[in-house]
């Protein structure tokens, strides 16, 4: 097995199931990532994200689907024979190497002299800032640093496809954004193709050429992050990415793909996005509400937060609580206050009840 | 098409065109003895058999490889199933239809010629089957299974096919056995009279003046020895870890002896102790007029002997009990009004009684399994192991009988190993919590520590009688008549002198210590090596039929040694695999009795070490067998440690399943120090014990040095710390 560059691959998943006993952890999923891109498989846990990423990974076998890498069938094919590495959320360093040995696991194990192992093990260590920590022990490492390694660690071998599940996870808050920033930085200078687990939506909208939403074993959508963040396809991701209020709706079709929506006492133009006449729900995203002194939707301040860049209050309305986020505002406002809200022109979207 | 399936198809191959198709007469194959009249009927290869020998039966088995041969050039390998799977099973058919005395079933005589005869298999047949075996699994992966990794699907298969031969096939010969006759008939009737005989179940005891039936005399022996080892483990317990005690570390020395001594010696040193002739007998006679008389043969014999020998297993398992207890449950119970006492029967005892039921559970199966001391020291008290035993080698030769006393002592242990599982299993109160617990434990009630105090006390200076009896009975001419000082019994055994030729070892042990030793190294790495294997796949792995698998593995713990043994002699005396007499029979018996040691280990670290270090070295381009060498197995060296050294261990002492299967040129040192004890050459006897106990110290020291410490460098215990610390 020699460890040649062969270039980054796309990445095919062709109605993919996967069961275990009676539970369907993925159902009939279906999408393509291009070579060279970073895309995240998002959701809540237990969405099938993490066995979608491990079926690419082949440390799980599809129950009935075709996987392919590189436009290669691999359905069937062990983990070792994909050319795929993963990093994992637990790091997995090997606990009695050194970070030297560790990242030089790969290209030993496929038959690399021990020199040559070496060298690219030093390679992708420095490229990972990691040249000095050679002789250490894992065990010896911050978290961060041992993080890199495993980064380091997947790279010797000049994957087709990296696999990254859920990396931040054991980091702390400050680190998580500068690791973050490292990852995407890294996949655009070597064009790798990146397949990345989270259930951190902010994450995922920071790092991804393109997002998968995953909810109960099947793709809920997937798109670039503005157009899922501005395009909800559904309920589900509305509210899974950045907080939307969904607020009961009636609609009414009028020309040219628009529809005239009724919001309490209010009345939107909006885009139709094929919803037919009748109840709906529209999602508002929390920047997208403004305060007003009269008309629009009438309401009392039930809570409010100060967090510094921002405030954020709960509105008690007819329609129910809505949640939102004003940015820049002179004043606080206070609770028990009477307010009305109106909509913005961005950010305000109708979706299928 | 992949290497290792040229290789397996060459391998097998070579099988069929040059190696000895029939197991050879004498030395094997590594003499060159059978070379001199190769080929020829005995030692010819398949293809040799075939073609002259007249044995065109062997075409069945052979003909299947060219349709590998032929679908590895053609169709890859997912067809491989297929043909493997049908030259495997031609392979066992035509290996069980026709045996020594020609073909084993009436309807097939009449279709071959009279002379259609065959010995077992040797090592052609086997290879073959072995490449049938891995082609077959690599076939399977092609196809899928096991996420297509073709190490996992030859492993499964490979271990699911030794169990299956060595541990599930002798012992359903032994069932089948068990309903013939002695012309080999079925005959149901038979089994049911054989049975249900007074032999066995007979109450005669109890009313009249006859002996009860062996089955009753194995469960009340059971029973009280269960009952009073549990009693002594639980004092030693209570003392170790509830009062200022101040020999601890001596008592913990004193539960490792057991382990290292072969089970029927604590029985020797018993009758050199209390025998007719015995020491204190002597001693106890000469003061105080006692009269000398055969008291230790029989049940109390036998009875103090198992309780000295499974008190310290009894005290291995409760002392992590009473140390489970947390004190914070009893100090709640004191500030609540309860006495000491009230506080140790409704807080403490109700804690420690599922843990105390274990104890009695496993004391129970050792005495039904236990062999060496009832055969010592058992007199006219007969138990199922020893009678078993006598129905094999004795006068009456009856195998059948034999079957049936086994199959009853089977039922006994399996039963309780049942209950065991069923009953205890989901009820051990762990309150050993993550949390510190900083209470004290209460004081022992007076009462309840002084009765601590006398047991051990008395347990203590008997185990230390016993042991100075076996280290220094060696050196005195006869224990208990003359106490001259005597190097006599070590130069019976292991005498050497310089000859003509170099170094002549001349004492009459050293061939059983040297197949001993040689036999214990062999099969200790390979039982390790299967055990870990097998521990891997059932925590590793997902596979159908896991459960069964794994009761498998565990099954040959349940079985008594002599049920072994028997099964062992009634399964492979006859081809298609025959054993008996080999050095190699002695080697799979102890590294299939000993496999689940291995397996719990194994078990045990694995759930401590990381999943994902396996899939990481996976994704990063390892098969799985080089992840076992280089990521998972150097983890694993305690539980490889552990066994090694029991594997080790349990070789040197065992005497229940080899007394069985030892031959004139294959004797174990057990069974050879059985025989001198029952020929009455008790100095030899125990002065050969005594160098096999310090060998096996040596030895453990050995292992502890090679396999060496686990290299882990844990300093900075951080948020990525990896959950591999060891239950080693």
């Amino acid at each position: 097995m020699a460890t040649t560059h062969r270039g980054a691959a796309s990445v095919e998943l062709r109605h993919i199931v996967k069961r275990y006993g009676p539970v369907t952890a993925v159902n009939d999923v279906s999408f393509t990532i291009a070579a060279g891109t970073l895309v995240t498989l998002l959701g809540p846990s237990g969405c099938g994200k993490t066995t979608t990423l491990r079926l690419i990974a082949g440390l799980e076998t599809a129950t009935s689907g075709q996987l392919l890498i590189g436009g290669n069938d691999v359905t069937t094919l062990s983990s070792a024979d994909r050319d795929v590495s993963m990093v994992f959320q637990s790091y997995a360093l090997f606990p009695h190497m050194t970070v030297l040995e560790n990242a030089a696991y790969g290209p030993s194990v496929r038959g690399a002299s021990k020199r040559e192992a070496q060298a690219l093990a030093d390679e992708k260590l420095a490229l990972v800032g990691l040249e000095k920590l050679g002789e250490r022990l894992p065990a010896e490492l911050s978290g961060g640093q041992q993080q890199r390694v495993a980064v380091a660690r997947a790279l010797v071998l000049e994957p087709r496809v990296l696999l990254f599940d859920e990396p931040l996870s054991n980091l702390d808050a400050k680190l998580r954004r500068r690791v973050r920033e490292d990852i995407r930085d890294l996949q655009q200078r070597l064009g790798l193709t990146v397949v990345y687990v989270t259930h951190d939506q902010q994450e995922a909208l920071a790092v991804s050429d393109r997002v998968i939403v995953m909810d109960h074993a099947v793709v809920a959508q997937s798109g670039t992050p503005r157009e899922l963040y501005e395009e909800p396809a559904s309920l589900f991701v509305a509210d899974f990415i950045g907080d939307a209020n969904l607020i009961d709706v009636m609609v009414r079709p009028i020309d040219g793909g628009l529809a005239e929506v009724s919001v309490g006492p209010m009345t939107l133009r909006l885009r139709r996005r094929g919803i037919d006449a009748g109840p709906a729900k529209i999602a508002v995203r929390p920047e997208s509400l403004l305060f007003r002194t009269e008309g629009g939707l009438p309401g009392t301040i039930a809570k409010v937060a100060y967090l510094g860049t921002h405030m954020e209050y709960t509105v008690a309305t007819a329609l129910g609580d809505i949640f939102v986020i004003e940015r820049g505002a002179p004043t606080l406002r206070e609770v028990r206050a009477k307010v009305a809200l109106a909509f913005a022109e961005r950010g305000v979207t109708l979706v299928r009840g | 098409m992949t290497r290792a399936s040229v290789l397996w198809l060459s391998l097998g191959g070579i099988a069929i065109a040059l190696l000895p198709w029939y197991g050879l007469e004498g030395d094997g194959l590594l003499s060159s003895d059978w070379l001199r009249s190769y080929p020829d009927a005995s030692t010819g290869p398949a293809l040799y058999q075939i073609a002259a020998a007249g044995r065109s039966w062997l075409l069945l088995p052979v003909l299947p490889w060219l349709g590998l041969a032929g679908v590895a050039a053609t169709r890859g390998e997912r067809a491989f199933v297929t043909w493997a799977g049908l030259g495997m099973t031609l392979l066992l058919v035509e290996g069980f239809a026709i045996i020594h005395s020609g073909p084993a079933w009436p309807w097939l005589a009449a279709l071959l010629s009279s002379d259609a005869k065959q010995p077992g298999l040797g090592y052609g047949g086997a290879l073959l089957g072995l490449s049938y075996l891995m082609l077959g699994s690599r076939g399977f992966a092609a196809r899928g299974f096991c996420k297509g990794d073709a190490f996992t699907v030859s492993a499964i298969a490979l271990v699911v096919s030794l169990i299956a031969l060595f541990v599930f096939f002798p012992i359903l010969t032994m069932l089948a056995s068990a309903g013939q006759n002695n012309n080999g008939a079925w005959a149901p009737s038979v089994f049911i009279d054989k049975l249900l005989s007074a032999a066995i179940w007979g109450v005669g005891c109890i009313a009249r003046g006859v002996s009860c039936g062996v089955a009753w005399n194995t469960i009340f022996l059971a029973i009280v020895a269960g009952a009073g080892a549990t009693a002594l483990g639980l004092a030693f317990a209570l003392l170790t870890v509830r009062t200022g005690f101040q020999w601890k570390r001596l008592l913990r020395l004193l539960t490792i002896l057991p382990i290292i001594t072969p089970p029927f010696v604590i029985g020797l040193a018993i009758i050199l102790l209390f025998g007719r002739a015995g020491a204190i007998t002597a001693l106890l006679s000469d003061w105080f007029d006692i009269p000398r008389s055969r008291w230790v043969y029989g049940l109390p014999g036998v009875l103090l002997a198992q309780l000295l020998a499974f008190a310290p297993i009894a005290f291995m398992v409760l002392i992590g009990v009473v140390q489970g207890v947390a004190p914070s449950l009893e100090e709640a119970s004191e500030t609540l009004g309860a006495s000491r006492w009230t506080s140790f029967r409704r807080v403490t005892w109700p804690l420690i009684r599922p843990g105390v039921a274990n104890a009695f559970l496993l004391g129970f199966v050792e005495s039904m399994a236990d062999f060496g001391n009832p055969l010592v020291l058992g007199g006219n008290y007969e138990v199922l192991s020893t009678k078993v035993f006598f129905a094999v080698v004795g006068a009456s030769h009856d195998q059948g009988q034999a079957a049936v006393l086994a199959i009853v002592l089977l039922a006994f242990t399996l039963g309780a190993f049942y209950a065991q599982h069923r009953w205890l299993g989901r009820r051990v109160y762990t309150t050993v919590t993550g949390k510190g617990d900083s209470g004290l434990p209460i004081p022992l009630p007076t009462g309840v520590r002084a009765a601590c105090y006398g047991v051990a006390a008395l347990w203590t200076l008997l185990t230390l009688a016993i042991y100075a009896t076996i280290l220094l009975g060696g050196f005195v001419r006869a224990l208990g008549r003359d106490y001259t000082f005597t190097f006599d019994h070590y130069l019976t055994g292991f005498s050497a002198e310089w000859g003509p030729r170099g170094l002549l070892l001349t004492g009459s042990a050293w061939d059983s210590l040297w197949t001993t030793l040689g036999v214990s190294a062999v099969s200790a790495p390979l039982t390790a090596a299967i055990g870990l294997v097998t521990a891997y796949l059932l925590t590793r792995q997902r596979f159908a039929g896991q459960r069964l698998f794994e009761f498998g593995t565990m099954l040959s713990f349940a079985i008594p040694g002599t049920v072994v043994g028997v099964s062992y002699i009634l399964a492979f005396n006859v081809p298609p695999v025959e054993l008996t007499g080999t050095a190699l029979i002695l080697v799979i018996c102890f590294v299939f009795r000993n496999m689940p040691v291995g397996v719990r280990a194994g078990m045990a670290m694995l759930a401590q070490i990381d999943q994902s270090l396996d899939e990481a070295s996976l994704t990063l381009g390892a098969r799985t067998g080089t992840t076992l060498r280089r990521v998972v197995l150097p983890l694993l060296k305690p539980a490889m440690v552990t066994a090694l050294v029991y594997s080790f261990v349990r070789a040197m002492t065992a005497v229940s399943a080899v007394i069985f299967l030892v031959s004139a040129q294959h004797n174990m040192a057990t069974a050879y120090i059985v025989g001198r004890a029952e020929a009455g050459e008790f100095g030899l006897a125990i002065a050969y014990s005594s160098a096999l106990i310090v060998i096996m110290l040596a030895a453990i020291a050995l292992i502890q040095l090679l396999v060496g410490e686990r290299r882990l460098g844990r300093r900075a215990l951080g948020a990525g710390e990896l959950a591999i610390e060891g239950a080693g």
